[in-house]
């Protein structure tokens, strides 16, 4: 995967290893803890988009099924979070193949379309099957997650465990990116007649990177509903997709360091919102659109486009 | 109530909301045919013309036949604002990028809509008074009527502009190869924004009417999108005809389930049509194989 990328990787895990002891307060901590895995599913959407060329709208479906089925199974059914987690996986690439396979079948954006549906039908599920998942008020007293007898019971050593598993998915990704499946990919991004002269097999590619892209979103979401032990519905709806949609958007869809950059922004911008309380929504379509407008690539990849637009400007 | 009634009662709930999901695919039909993009914000479009709607009735009490014909000009005037300000600059960038602009606009809009109204929802008197008609048993509000007229009404016209004038001539050609109708000398800009004017139309005349029934908010655009969308998938994409006949069906089939089955899951009936669509005659119903191959978005 290039020495570059080592170096990349070894400087985020040295800085995410120490930053924690530079931050005071549990709340900070906990903001830190949701960019952990905001980022492990933009990582996977970022996969989807920008290597394989598709986009999901219904990625907090994903979320939502890791977070309820861990939070059903170990609350109502005394499961062991290992089992649930493996089934939150399970369910997620089941629901993933059952709509992956008829749109990717297909050329075009169709996925797009089917994982707003399914975004959608989660939703309502979540909603309405009020025996286990508790309907709109909720599902409460989700049990911590344990390592043996090692319990991750603060904020601090759920940092940790998330930023552990978001970095080795990290170390994951870049490495398919650069095996024969990324080249795969990457050929089928730059042109999908040629790669699938050269053999590649797109639906079947399509199809395995966004089950990837689901795994990822559900196990995010286990451990969301491990670390904040409460979710309801509303953590996994139509906005909730769109804003990890966003993240992508912003960070950069083309690049995975991209991805991790726009969800660590937007974890953060939310906090700054505040100010505007409730009309956020309209703060953000506005920044959304702007970065659309002026680097439709992405902050990490767009910046320096536009900076150096900006001094050729003061040249001439 | 007995059976017969109820199935009067449904059917004509069905039609209602029916009418508003084939004005709503029927207003992504036009902007896939001219452009490919699926439009994400047609919802919004929808939304505007309710809560404008209620804005010049009930704020600027101005009479409810002059207030529709102001509501369907502003809503198109913001058709035309938004494709000229984020659609027509980024013409380079790629159909991905694109949706995503549309998903952004649609935030944009409802934050707007948020900004301008607040969260609650709006009522409507109904264009005309009357009592409602009771029918086999079922009552049948008079807005109904309008309802039904209305998007009758646009499907005919939309129909003869595309098929008598030349300029509906000229978007039918877009559609089938926007390159070889810029050879023939159609401009291809002016009408990709024709397209977001329709559409934006389209959508006012569908939110302006069902309001006096179904009441307005902010965020109702996106699942009145996604129905639309579903209407226009199983309607073979890129089908006018089509769209507004799937609208219809689904409308149909989603009041009939939301009665005998269950009315938590009624909003899940499309979009489960929406995928067994995919997977068993992606096509459409209305659409060849051979035009499902050609056609991509």
């Amino acid at each position: 995967m290039g020495r570059k990328n080592y170096f990349k990787l070894l400087s985020l895990s040295i800085a995410v290893a120490v930053l924690p002891f530079f931050i005071r307060g549990d709340y900070y901590l906990s903001v830190l803890v949701f960019m952990g895995l905001n980022g492990l599913i933009v990582m996977g959407l970022s996969l989807l988009m920008g290597y394989a060329g598709q986009i999901s709208l219904g990625h907090a479906a994903f979320y939502g099924i890791g977070a309820y089925c861990t939070g059903v199974l170990t609350t109502h059914f005394g499961f062991s979070i290992y089992l649930s987690f493996l089934a939150g996986i399970i369910l997620s690439v089941l629901v993933a193949i059952i709509v992956g396979i008829p749109a990717l079948r297909l050329k075009g954006h169709y996925l797009a379309v089917a994982t707003l549906g399914i975004g959608e039908i989660v939703f309502i599920i979540f909603n309405e099957w009020m025996k286990y998942t508790g309907g709109p008020s909720g599902l409460s007293n989700i049990p911590g997650v344990h390592l043996g007898n090692f319990q991750f019971n603060s904020s601090f050593r759920f940092y940790y465990l998330v930023w552990g598993i978001n970095l080795l998915a990290l170390f994951f990704s870049l490495n398919l990116i650069h095996s024969r499946v990324g080249r795969a990919l990457r050929s089928m991004h730059g042109s999908e007649t040629a790669a699938s002269a050269m053999g590649v097999n797109l639906s079947f590619l399509k199809i395995q990177v966004f089950v990837l892209s689901a795994v990822y979103a559900s196990v995010a979401g286990s451990l969301y509903a491990h670390f904040v032990s409460f979710i309801s519905p509303n953590n996994f709806g139509l906005m909730v997709s769109v804003m990890f949609l966003m993240m992508g958007v912003i960070g950069g869809i083309h690049n995975i360091w991209g991805a991790l950059l726009g969800a660590s922004l937007l974890t953060f911008l939310p906090e700054y919102l505040r100010v505007f309380n409730q009309y956020d929504i309209l703060v953000y379509g506005a920044i959304l659109l702007a970065i659309l407008l002026f680097m439709p690539e992405g902050i990490l990849e767009g910046t320096p486009v536009l900076i150096r637009k900006l001094f050729r400007q003061r040249k001439t | 109530m007995d059976l017969q009634s109820q199935i009067v009662q449904y059917l004509v709930t069905g039609l209602t909301l029916g009418s508003i999901y084939a004005m709503v695919g029927l207003g992504f039909t036009i902007i896939y045919n001219a452009t490919g993009i699926i439009n994400l914000a047609q919802g919004e479009f929808v939304m505007f013309g309710g809560l404008i709607m209620v804005f010049l009735t009930a704020t600027l009490r101005i009479p409810m036949f002059l207030a529709f014909f102001i509501t369907l000009a502003l809503v198109t005037v913001i058709g035309i604002i938004y494709e000229r300000v984020f659609i027509n600059p980024l013409k380079q960038t790629s159909l991905i990028t694109l949706i995503i602009v549309t998903v952004a606009v649609s935030i944009f809009f409802r934050g707007i809509a948020m900004f301008i109204w607040g969260k609650n929802p709006y009522s409507l008197p109904p264009f005309s008074s009357g009592k409602p008609i009771m029918f086999a048993g079922a009552a049948i509000l008079p807005q109904i009527f309008w309802v039904l007229g209305l998007s009758l009404l646009t499907v005919i016209l939309m129909n003869l502009f595309f098929n008598r004038t030349i300029t509906g001539k000229a978007m039918s050609a877009c559609a089938g190869n926007r390159l070889a109708a810029s050879l023939m000398g159609i401009n291809v800009s002016k009408m990709i924004l024709l397209s977001f004017a329709l559409s934006a139309t389209l959508g006012a005349i569908a939110g302006a009417s069902i309001t006096p029934i179904a009441l307005m908010e902010y965020d109702r655009g996106p699942l009145l999108a996604l129905k639309g969308f579903c209407a226009a998938v199983l309607g073979g994409l890129g089908l006018g005809t089509g769209a507004v006949v799937a609208g219809f069906i689904i409308g149909i089939i989603e009041s009939f389930s939301a009665g005998f089955i269950s009315s938590g899951f009624k909003d899940a009936i499309a979009l489960i049509i929406l995928i067994l669509v995919l997977f068993i005659k992606p096509s459409g119903i209305f659409g060849s194989e051979e035009v499902g191959k050609v056609k991509q978005f």
